[in-house]
């Protein structure tokens, strides 16, 4: 059992590999943002795994905590990186159709 | 009997969850252009995680731990379509064309307009 | 209002009492009072019922998710046999109509349009949806409308709030 556990988190660490290629090869911004929120979601699987694998059942709580924080930095990174500041007021784009 | 068919079938779970993330990370860096590999991306957030959740529930059964691995992936569900969303929305009003390999120009130009004269960067 | 609030309080208890496990009269003091900030945070947010949708209550909902699985996965496979041969893609932007009355309804097509593999929105207003698509395979999972009119069958015969 334990070997199918690490098999597969085997594969979340190749994923996580290839994540990073693809955020240092770039080449525009938005495919390193993309890179980086792929990572943390492996992230959120492999600790998961991770729990499974050692048994101790209160890692889970990391990975539910971690499944939420990295959406808000995905947004908060790309807010960032369109207006250079994280209290800009809403510009072109934000439309509010 | 019916333990070692759920273990079997947790199993399948398992391997297809991880083989379909090497898939979806192989497409990310094989695909061509932004908003295609935001496709490849999207393999590993929903088939992936879905399989190797399923396949971690049918390991513990009803528990405490199941209700948590089901928010997870409640969670990662929701959360994945919008993160992609904003991804894609960001890129293109900022004027990435589809099969473009360089930032747009005019936020290369803002970095230069704003680089010489600007304060020191407090995020470093 | 007071129903909603309501709603709310029992929705956090339940969810609370879920992610716990250590159920000693300090920890539930700590999370009835976690429970009543967070209620009372929304009701002076006045967040609470703005989205709200009898349609969220429906059994069709689960019966939606079901086939939207089955559709996510068919869609993985696709994608999937792009990746081994990435010359046979032909990524194009279309725009489809959006025949959704409500917004929660117009809002859950584009983000299972997103959650899709092969298929990704690029911008949602009242009456289209601007989507990239990575072939034409992808490309027909939209314009033949059935996702569409899947999300149609869900809103039911629910009024339109606004």
């Amino acid at each position: 059992m334990t070997f199918v556990l690490v098999v597969t988190t085997m594969a979340i660490f190749v994923t996580m590999a290839f994540a990073l290629v693809r955020a240092l090869k770039g080449p525009t911004i938005y495919d390193r943002i993309l890179a980086v929120n792929v990572f943390g979601t492996k992230t959120v699987l492999a600790v998961a795994l991770i729990t499974y694998v050692t048994g101790h059942a209160d890692l889970i709580d990391v990975a539910l905590v971690y499944a939420l924080i990295n959406f808000i930095a995905i947004v908060a990174v790309l807010k960032l990186v369109k207006h250079r500041d994280l209290a800009a007021e809403a510009g072109e784009g934000d439309d509010r159709a | 009997m019916l333990d070692v068919l759920i273990n079997i079938l947790s199993w399948i779970f398992l391997l297809a969850g991880g083989a379909f993330g090497v898939i979806g990370g192989l497409g990310m860096v094989r695909f061509p252009d932004f908003y295609t590999r935001l496709h490849a991306a999207g393999v590993t957030d929903t088939l992936c995680a879905l399989l190797i959740v399923l396949g971690l529930v049918l390991q513990s059964g009803f528990s405490l731990l199941t209700i948590k691995l089901l928010l997870i992936l409640l969670f990662l569900l929701f959360t994945a379509p919008t993160a992609t969303h904003a991804l894609a929305r960001a890129a293109m009003v900022d004027g990435l064309e589809p099969g473009d390999q360089q930032d747009p120009p005019d936020m290369v130009e803002r970095d230069r307009e704003t680089k010489p004269q600007g304060e020191p960067s407090s995020n470093t | 209002m007071n129903r909603l609030a309501f709603s709310l309080t029992l929705l956090l208890a339940a969810l609370w009492l879920a992610v716990s496990g250590v159920y000693k009269p300090v920890i539930l003091a700590l999370g009835v009072a976690s429970v009543a900030l967070v209620v009372w945070l929304s009701v002076r947010m006045r967040v609470i019922g703005v989205e709200h949708n009898p349609v969220l209550f429906s059994w069709r909902l689960p019966a939606y998710w079901f086939w939207l699985i089955k559709r996510i996965f068919w869609a993985n496979i696709q994608v999937t046999r792009r990746v081994f041969r990435p010359d046979s893609i032909k990524p194009a932007v279309i725009k489809v109509p959006v025949p959704q009355k409500t917004s929660v309804g117009k809002v859950t097509y584009g983000n299972s349009c997103t959650l899709t593999p092969g298929t990704v929105t690029l911008r949602l207003t009242r009456e289209e949806l601007t989507a990239h698509v990575l072939d034409d395979e992808s490309a027909r999972d939209l314009t033949d409308g059935s996702m569409a009119e899947k999300i149609c069958w869900l809103e039911g015969n629910t009024e339109p709030k606004r």
